[in-house]
């Protein structure tokens, strides 16, 4: 961009004053980044683009919506009926917040599978975490919009579940909802944050981005780059490798948009919102389901009979609530849980196999999540419900971090990492390893 | 900053120092004090809270039946027990209770029974209020969301809440019309 003649004057002028072409150019264009990345490096700039998506058709979608208990549910569907192009609009920040959690998901497990989160990447892995913590909450706070009956009782469960707080419980779910249940106020006020949230984001996400490009982008090999012959600049390579990626997603995206727009979304939301009926299953949406499941998984008889001053600090719904945050919380932990001096699963035998059983353990968790608790799992054996499995695989996600990850990376004998990534390359390739690192290289 | 001006006597403490620190605590004072009224906005405004009481009709509740009426948001459970009732709701009172209160607390007169119609658990409307809904296992209420079982004194006996169906303020104007709140 910064070649040609008035062009590069104009360019400098500018430069000199506020250097912004040569920050992007340092960013976007310089950026020595691993020749190995493969196409799992994708998700975050794919989630950059969600992002962005996202708040364009969220601050479209606030010119038409009324943020009134009366008139919220009837100008959403004025936005679908009767404003222009409101359906494909709406379409999109719906379906776009699925995709938005498929695409960090993807992002958050590539970076458990290479363990992008270790040294010196912690605290680039916390601001993920944080992204991750606001976009729940944006994405709770957004459902709620629609005031359908998932939403009024969507809101309701999850404002409640602060009450179970010790003492001060009552106080704080009356402040967060400005009255005496989810009603106007309450919608008003998320209407307002969800508004904001997304922008706290970005914010974070430019730490997050500050920071990679402090520590650099990790690789599959999970080795440092060694010199230049590692490395490869971000433009064209890999602006040209997201954009493909990009492309791909796009059409996914739009299928669901176009073809399948209510696939993620529960049809009791297209009831108006009752204060006065509960339906008869209230389902998050389905990227809290494994939460969900963590949540109601505590025996409630287990801690719900103890006595006396121990019953109030800590009672059934309380425990319950405290197990679901940890589970979130447990993430800031990982990098020191993670006892392992190796970075990728690629070098690890033992831990790749544990890896893909956490996945299918969060994955189950998920279902539970999406079935009443007293439901059996299978319909010829009674004795085995939703809640049971719940519960086991609850225990095994808390030992998957708390137990297996120290433990693992003491005893595992991890495979010869390769000396450099562009050796095995330049040598005509060696072990499987380096050979599959090759790949990405060869279509950049 | 602090070390450029150490005190006359040799010691830590100066004059800067103490000034630093006052006018730190002001500030942090000043801070607190325009943070409260950004804090106290989200609490339930004049408006909502003058919503606070509303008078039921309950002459045309006959025995055995239940209404819904809507306070402050949220539904208000008004059954007209019958003697049957009654008496397994007194008798309980010496069962096993998750959250121990005599039926005797929890009415004003024993054949009317006023609740807040919200589980205690996560907020769900129990079912129990129409002739045709389950009533649980203990004949009062039951909460489809995560299986709380109350019975005829509104009382937790089964399932995930913490504690029993509460009694919202409430007199009887006369004998036919109460007023909640």
């Amino acid at each position: 961009m910064a070649n040609g003649g008035t062009g590069t004057k104009i360019v400098k002028w500018v430069d000199a004053r506020l250097p912004i072409f040569s920050f992007m150019d340092h960013s976007l264009r310089d950026y020595p980044t691993p020749r190995n990345l493969n196409y799992w490096w994708n998700f975050g700039s794919l989630a950059g683009v969600v992002l962005v998506v996202m708040i364009a058709t969220g601050i479209v979608l606030a010119m038409h919506y009324t943020p009134h208990a009366a008139m919220a549910f009837d100008s959403v569907e004025r936005i679908m009926r009767d404003v222009n192009y409101g359906w494909l609009i709406r379409y999109i920040h719906m379906n776009g917040g699925s995709m938005f959690f498929i695409v960090v998901y993807i992002h958050i497990f590539r970076g458990m599978y290479y363990g992008s989160y270790k040294n010196p990447r912690e605290l680039l892995w916390w601001l993920g975490v944080i992204i991750y913590l606001l976009m729940m909450a944006t994405a709770f706070m957004g459902y709620v919009l629609p005031w359908g009956q998932m939403s009024f009782w969507g809101a309701t469960v999850i404002t409640k579940l602060f009450s179970a707080l010790p003492l001060v419980g009552e106080a704080v779910t009356e402040w967060l909802w400005g009255g005496f249940s989810v009603d106007s106020p309450t919608l008003n006020r998320f209407f307002s944050l969800h508004y904001l949230f997304p922008f706290l984001i970005v914010g974070v996400v430019v730490f997050h981005l500050v920071a990679l490009h402090t520590s650099k982008s990790s690789n599959p090999l999970g080795i440092d780059p060694r010199g230049p012959q590692d490395t490869i600049p971000f433009h064209p390579y890999y602006t040209v490798k997201d954009n493909f990626g990009l492309g791909v997603f796009f059409i996914v995206y739009a299928v669901f948009v176009f073809f399948a727009p209510d696939f993620f979304g529960e049809p009791d939301n297209y009831i108006p919102a009752n204060p006065l009926s509960t339906p008869a299953h209230i389902v998050p949406e389905w990227y809290y389901l494994p939460f969900y499941a963590v949540l109601r998984a505590v025996p409630d008889n287990f801690v719900g009979q103890w006595a006396g001053l121990g019953y109030i600090i800590i009672n059934a719904k309380l425990a319950g609530v405290l197990t679901m945050a940890a589970s979130i919380l447990v993430l800031f932990a990982l990098p020191w849980l993670d006892t392992s001096k190796v970075r990728s699963g690629r070098f690890r035998p033992v831990f790749k196999w544990f890896f893909w059983i956490f996945l299918l353990d969060v994955a189950i968790l998920g279902v539970c999540g999406a079935h009443a608790p007293d439901e059996p799992v299978f319909a010829w054996f009674k004795g085995f419900d939703y809640l049971t499995l719940a519960q086991i695989t609850t225990a095994y996600y808390f030992a998957h971090f708390l137990i297996l990850l120290p433990i693992l990376g003491k005893i595992e004998k991890p495979l010869p990492l390769p000396t450099s990534i562009s050796e095995p390359v330049l040598k005509g390739g060696g072990s499987a390893g380096a050979s599959a690192a090759a790949q990405p290289m060869e279509k950049a | 900053m602090a070390n450029s001006t150490t005190a006359p006597d040799g010691g830590g403490e100066t004059r800067r120092d103490f000034l630093m620190l006052a006018t730190t605590a002001a500030a942090g004072f000043g801070v607190a004090a325009v943070a409260w009224p950004f804090i106290d906005q989200m609490n339930p405004a004049a408006d909502t809270l003058a919503l606070g009481s509303i008078k039921v009709d309950i002459s045309k509740i006959a025995v055995g039946q239940a209404i819904t009426v809507k306070w402050r948001g949220k539904p208000v459970f008004i059954r007209h027990r019958t003697a049957a009732e009654i008496a397994q709701a007194a008798k309980d009172d010496k069962a096993k209770l998750i959250d121990p209160q005599p039926d005797g607390k929890r009415v004003q007169k024993p054949q009317w029974l006023v609740l807040e119609g919200v589980c205690t658990h996560l907020g769900c409307i129990p079912k129990g209020q129409k002739s045709g809904e389950r009533k649980g296992e203990f004949g009062g209420w039951f909460c489809p969301c995560h299986g709380s079982h109350y019975d005829t004194s509104g009382r937790i006996r089964k399932g995930p809440a913490p504690s029993n169906l509460p009694v919202p303020a409430y007199k009887f104007l006369t004998d036919t019309q109460i007023q909640i709140g």
